[in-house]
């Protein structure tokens, strides 16, 4: 029979299924951070129980740390403590950690593949929803809560029910000044943010195969924005030209024997899928979010829906709330309106290529003087490599405040917080209410869109400032 | 995890839909290594002004409303895969959240804290929204029904049958993957990654 991509590494992976309920799945790789493991490490410990497979964890710190001064002491007492009890209990379980100052540190999603730690055909968890990003690379990714990273810890197993599945086909070649951002971003506009949610989506067509394994990420990554378990692509040449050579890829006759499994993963040709989607390329363009879910978004030089047009009540009152929250009127077009931050970081867009597409932007420029601009690479990996490319001379020349590995203003949790009330275009993934701190308001973009803003002052479409 | 079976009681309606659970607890309170305590935080900014002034107008500052019952529009629980959205709102009191339709990973975590996801038609919801706040519901696991008290109107709701006896009897997860452990080491026996 023929099989999906997805079917194939999860019945690898079924250790039993319970009838009527979930299936006990086995988990290759964990990943671990700060803010979701504490009470996890606690409950082990309650138990009496130790952590089965301490070599299948990977940790690091990530959420709440600070982006400045990283070599001193963090200074919120709480966020400290967080991560010193990640380093206390990597120590007592043997796990290992990629902590401040280590040069493998960054953000989970970002440190994985560049360390080529995430590879084809693993399942793979952390406590964090945006785990799905590793499934660019043809892996079963998913967010878990920490009584599952508990779980993982006791016995390397979840148990999840097997989700549905849904293939999204992009087709065609992508217009000038559209990155990958849009496509998903352009995906969730179409679907809504719940659209996918019971579904574990496969993304494919011959957009996708166009696009480089950071871009793949970057799609991967906001599966979960409109409600699906996780998102996978195919692995192909672009796959394993990426990870081959990476500081924990296997090499030799392992390398041998993984790209003879990794060759097998791709959907059959007469697989079925739950639910089939077709998206031609040439129709996505620049987008820019206006409400408070990432589902609410338009074509960078469109119009806010006007409420006549929206049928369904609930969506309509969403979008009322999201726009009283947003301080932004229907009908109106958000091209041209003054914003006052620019977030360009999170494991949606912190890569180098992100930040190779920043800078080929603001060469030269310099940032409008009513905007504070701030650009966090998402390891410090990524952070060495801008430096040995001369981006930082770049984004320092234009006014750009240059800032630590970290989660950042993405989710607010260090000092990195938005004002209440101001606007900030942010290549992050979600646009919810206070998430980038109370009050504050965000328009969710590209780092192409999020640069343009950066040097003008107001939202901006892209392509009036590429090179013809 | 405390056994669950049976909750009658009066329910607090909040009729938006895609409630995330940054609002259900903002990134700012995750700080806690314990899982103790969240409940003061729950809704913190749909709550309480900046200043901790609690914001009149928000349903849990209305002494009126009461119950271990939240009812909330579809698309519950979505967004970040905090575990600390479950216990704020067992923290807080709530034992049932009922909901047209709920996010993935919340859902999980909600299960696997004795918190019962009722997942009801969009038509049974709206009905649930019109009653008045005297009026009360009745959840039973044992039977997978809610029932509106005063019009004696039921729906059933889907549980799979594990997570209903786990609930049932205080169960959780890691008990049952304890006892599979031979049956895990048999596994990695022929899985190589």
């Amino acid at each position: 029979m023929p099989q999906t991509l997805f079917d194939k590494i999860w019945n690898s992976h079924v250790v039993k299924t319970i009838p009527g309920g979930p299936s006990v799945l086995y988990i290759d790789k964990h990943f671990i951070h700060e803010v979701t493991s504490p009470q996890a490490f606690n409950g082990i410990g309650k138990r009496g129980l130790t952590v089965l497979r301490p070599q299948n964890t990977v940790a690091t710190a990530d959420h709440n740390v600070p982006t400045i001064n990283q070599h001193l002491p963090i200074k919120d007492e709480l966020s400290r403590i967080q991560v010193e009890q990640l380093k206390e209990n990597c120590a007592k379980y043997d796990i290992e950690l990629y902590g401040l100052g280590h040069p493998f540190q960054g953000i989970v999603h970002i440190i994985g593949p560049e360390l080529g730690i995430t590879q084809p055909g693993m399942t793979i968890v952390c406590g964090d929803s945006h785990t799905s990003t590793h499934g660019a690379f043809g892996s079963i990714a998913f967010g878990i809560g920490t009584s599952e990273v508990e779980m993982v810890f006791a016995s390397q197993c979840v148990m999840q029910t097997k989700p549905k599945l849904m293939r999204i086909n992009i087709d065609g070649t992508l217009n000038s000044g559209v990155v990958s951002k849009d496509i998903i971003l352009h995906i969730i506009s179409q679907i809504s943010a719940s659209g996918a949610t019971g579904y574990f989506v496969e993304y494919a067509g011959s957009a996708i195969r166009q696009l480089s394994m950071e871009a793949r990420m970057t799609i991967c990554n906001m599966s979960i924005e409109m409600g699906a378990r996780g998102g996978m692509i195919a692995p192909d040449e672009t796959t394993f030209d990426y990870i081959k050579g990476r500081q924990f890829a296997p090499s030799g006759e392992q390398w041998d024997r993984k790209f003879a499994q990794w060759k097998e993963l791709y959907t059959d040709q007469d697989a079925v899928f739950d639910l089939e989607i077709n998206i031609d390329a040439v129709e996505i363009q620049p987008m820019i979010t206006y409400g408070t879910n990432p589902g609410l978004g338009i074509a960078i030089n469109g119009y806010i829906p006007v409420m006549d047009t929206i049928p369904d009540e609930g969506e309509r009152k969403n979008i009322i709330k999201g726009l009283q929250y947003m301080g932004l009127e229907a009908g109106k077009q958000l091209l041209g309106m003054p914003v006052q931050h620019i977030f360009i970081g999170s494991c949606t867009n912190a890569r180098i290529e992100d930040l190779r597409l920043v800078a080929s932007i603001v060469k030269g420029k310099k940032k409008n003087a009513n905007v504070q601009v701030m650009i966090v690479p998402g390891s410090q990996q990524v952070a060495a490599q801008v430096q040995a490319e001369g981006l930082d001379k770049i984004f320092e020349e234009a006014g750009f405040s240059i800032r630590q590995a970290g989660c950042s203003a993405c989710l607010g949790m260090n000092e990195d917080k938005i004002p209440a009330g101001e606007y900030c275009i942010s290549t992050s993934n979600r646009n919810f209410e206070g998430r980038q701190g109370a009050g504050a308001r965000t328009l969710l973009a590209s780092p192409l869109t999020a640069a343009a803003a950066a040097i003008t002052g107001v939202v901006s479409d892209v392509r009036e400032m590429m090179p013809q | 995890m405390q056994p669950i079976n049976k909750i009658h009681t009066t329910f607090v309606p909040m009729p938006m839909e895609n409630i995330d659970t940054d609002q259900i607890i903002p990134a700012r309170f995750l700080k806690a290594t314990t899982r103790l305590g969240f409940g003061q935080n729950l809704f913190r900014d749909w709550r309480y002004e900046s200043d901790g002034t609690p914001k009149e107008g928000f349903i849990l500052n209305n002494p009126q409303y009461s119950g271990e019952i939240l009812v909330a529009g579809k698309n519950f629980g979505c967004g970040s895969s905090r575990e600390h959205a479950a216990w704020s709102l067992l923290d807080y009191g709530f034992y049932v959240v009922v909901s047209s339709f709920f996010a993935d990973i919340f859902k999980n975590n909600a299960l696997n804290n004795g918190v019962i996801p009722v997942q009801v038609t969009e038509n049974f919801l709206q009905k649930i929204f019109l009653l008045g706040k005297e009026e009360r519901l009745t959840i039973s696991l044992e039977d997978q029904t809610i029932t509106i008290d005063k019009t004696g109107e039921s729906e059933s709701f889907d549980i799979n049958d594990y997570k209903k006896t786990c609930l049932l009897n205080g169960y959780d997860d890691i008990d049952y993957l304890l006892s599979m452990k031979e049956e895990i080491a048999e596994f990695e026996k022929q899985h190589v990654y």
